[in-house]
C-alpha cells in the first residue's frame, strides 16, 4: 500500500503542529499547507481549527482555501474537520453575529445555552462556558474513524459553540453537558469531531492512525 | 459528563525539573519531556510547565522542552512563566504548547491579555494568578493579588480581578493561594469557592496539597473545575491512578 499523502490546511489558526506530530506518532507523515496545488494531490486532507468561526471563514477566503476545500470535499477523498474545523463544514454559525460557513453539511452552530445546571438542590452544580476537559463519546455510528474506538471513550474538548446538524443522520457520536451535543459526524467522505483528537491521548490518536488508512 | 481534570505541575529551570522526580523509574529524573510522558502514559489529563529560568537562555531551553514534549505528549500542555509578549506566546504555542499562563504582565498590563485572547484565542489563555489572605484568619477580609512569586503585593483585590480576567479574553484562571503554596495542609477553599462563584470560565486550584482528601475538597468545597498539584505526585506520594480511584469513590467525575 502506497502511504497517504496527508494535507493539513493551515489557515493561519490553530495549533496545526500538534495534529501533525499526533499523524507522525501513529506512522504517518503530514504536511501542513496551504498550497492548493499540495491540497489537490493530497489523497487525505485535515481542516483544523481553534478560535472564532467568523475569524476563521474570513482567513479561509483571504487565503483563498474556499474553493480547494469544496474541490476536496466533492472529490470524494477523506476530509477530517477538527473543533471549528468541524464547525465550519455547516450552512451558519452565531458567534459574533450569523456568519456563513462552508456549507458542506446542512445546518447550524449555536452557542451553549446560558446558566445551565446539574444536579438538584444543595448539589446543583453550575456548567461554565467553555465546555473545557475531557468528555465522553456515546457513538451513534461507527464512523471510519471510531474504527478502534469503544463506546464512552474519553476525549478533550474545548468550545463555546456547537453544532446542531439538519440531517440528524450525520451524527456519529454525541457527548452531554447540560445538553445533548454533536460530537463527531460522518456523511460519505467526510468525517469532523468537535474534539481534539490530537489531544485526546491514546483514542485520539488511534482515530488519526484510522483516518489516515480510510480508503473511501 | 465533563471529567474535573487533574494536572501535575513541574517546575522547569533551564531546561531541568527542578528537584527532578522519583514517582516512576526514569533515566532521567530531571528530564521534564520524559516527566510529561510519563504523567501522560500513568493517564494524568494535562500537564503543566512553570519556566523558572532567570534569563534569556534558559527562556530558549524551554522552547526545545516544549517542542520534544509535544512529539511525546498528547494531552494538553501549558507553559506559563516569563511571558511577556505576543511573541512569546507566539513561540510556545508555536513550539507546541496548547496554553499559555500569563501572570505578572497581565497585572502590569491588563490590555495585554484582551491583545492576547484575540491574537490566538481565548482557550490557550490561562491567567495565573498568585492571593494572599489579607487577614490570615479571616476569609472575609479577602484576598489580594501578588506578583515575582509571591514578593510583591499589588494593592488589587483577587477576586475582583479573576472577574476582570474573564472580561479581557482569558479562558481559564489558575488561582495560587500564597498563604497555602508549600504547606501540605490543603488548598484556601473559601479563596477558590468565592472566584468559582464570579466565574463562568473554568477555576484550576493550585498551592497547598499533602493529601489526596485535599484535591476532593478543592473540587467540592473550593468549586474548582480542575486541581494542580506538583510534590504529592513528583515524589510518588500518591500516583495519578490512586489520586482518580480515590476521587472517583468519593462520586467525583475523573476520567479513568
Amino acid at each position: 500500500m502506497t502511504p497517504p499523502r496527508i494535507a493539513i490546511i493551515d489557515y493561519g489558526r490553530g495549533n496545526l503542529r500538534s495534529v501533525q506530530k499526533g499523524f507522525g506518532k501513529v506512522g504517518y507523515e503530514a504536511r501542513v499547507t496551504r498550497d492548493p496545488d499540495v491540497i489537490a494531490d493530497a489523497t487525505h486532507v485535515v481542516l483544523p481549527g481553534v478560535g472564532a468561526f467568523a475569524d476563521c471563514m474570513a482567513n479561509l477566503e483571504d487565503f483563498g482555501l474556499i474553493g480547494p476545500i469544496h474541490s476536496t470535499v466533492e472529490s470524494g477523498k477523506p476530509f477530517l474537520g477538527i473543533c471549528v474545523g468541524m464547525q465550519l463544514l455547516f450552512t451558519e454559525g452565531e458567534e459574533f453575529g450569523t456568519h456563513k460557513g462552508l456549507d458542506i453539511l446542512p445546518g447550524r452552530v449555536v452557542a451553549f445555552p446560558q446558566g445551565m445546571t446539574v444536579g438538584e438542590g444543595e448539589h446543583v452544580e453550575r456548567l461554565k462556558v467553555p465546555h473545557m476537559g475531557w468528555n465522553r463519546l456515546h457513538v451513534t455510528r461507527q464512523s471510519p474513524l471510531f474504527r478502534d474506538i469503544h463506546e464512552g471513550e474519553w476525549c478533550y474538548f474545548v468550545h463555546s459553540y456547537h453544532a446542531v446538524p439538519e440531517d440528524l443522520s450525520v451524527v456519529a457520536a454525541t457527548s452531554q453537558y447540560g445538553v445533548l451535543f454533536t460530537a463527531s459526524v460522518w456523511n460519505d467522505n467526510v468525517v469532523a469531531t468537535q474534539f481534539h483528537p490530537e489531544k485526546s491521548d491514546k483514542a485520539g490518536l488511534s482515530m488519526l492512525k484510522a483516518f489516515a488508512e480510510w480508503q473511501c | 459528563m465533563l471529567a474535573r481534570r487533574i494536572i501535575p505541575c513541574l517546575d522547569v529551570k533551564d531546561g531541568r525539573v527542578v528537584k527532578g522526580v522519583s514517582f516512576v523509574d526514569l533515566v532521567d529524573a530531571g528530564d521534564p519531556v520524559q516527566i510529561a510522558a510519563a504523567y501522560d502514559e500513568a493517564g494524568a489529563d494535562e500537564v503543566t510547565f512553570l519556566d523558572i529560568a532567570a534569563s534569556h537562555e534558559g527562556r530558549d531551553t524551554i522552547l526545545d522542552v516544549v517542542r520534544h514534549t509535544a512529539e511525546q505528549v498528547f494531552i494538553p500542555l501549558t507553559v506559563g512563566g516569563g511571558v511577556r509578549e505576543v511573541a512569546d506566546i507566539r513561540r510556545l504555542l508555536q513550539a507546541g504548547a496548547d496554553k499559555v499562563g500569563i501572570n505578572t504582565a497581565a497585572v502590569e498590563n491588563p490590555e495585554f491579555v484582551r491583545e492576547a485572547s484575540r491574537a490566538f484565542g481565548s482557550q490557550c489563555i490561562v491567567v495565573a494568578v498568585d492571593a494572599k489572605r489579607r487577614n490570615p484568619e479571616n476569609p472575609a477580609d479577602g484576598w489580594e493579588v501578588y506578583t515575582h512569586g509571591g514578593r510583591k503585593a499589588r494593592g488589587i483585590d483577587a477576586i475582583e480581578w479573576v472577574q476582570r480576567m474573564e472580561a479581557m479574553g482569558a479562558g481559564e484562571i489558575l488561582l495560587t493561594s500564597m498563604d497555602q503554596d508549600g504547606q501540605k495542609t490543603g488548598y484556601d477553599n473559601a479563596l477558590n469557592r468565592a472566584a468559582s462563584n464570579v466565574l463562568s470560565i473554568p477555576l484550576i486550584a493550585s498551592g497547598g496539597v499533602g493529601e489526596l482528601s485535599h484535591l476532593y475538597d478543592g473540587l467540592v468545597d473550593g468549586a474548582a473545575d480542575a486541581v494542580l498539584a506538583a510534590s504529592i505526585f513528583h515524589f510518588g506520594t500518591f500516583t495519578i491512578a490512586e489520586t482518580k480511584e480515590y476521587l472517583a469513590g468519593r462520586g467525583v467525575r475523573v476520567r479513568t
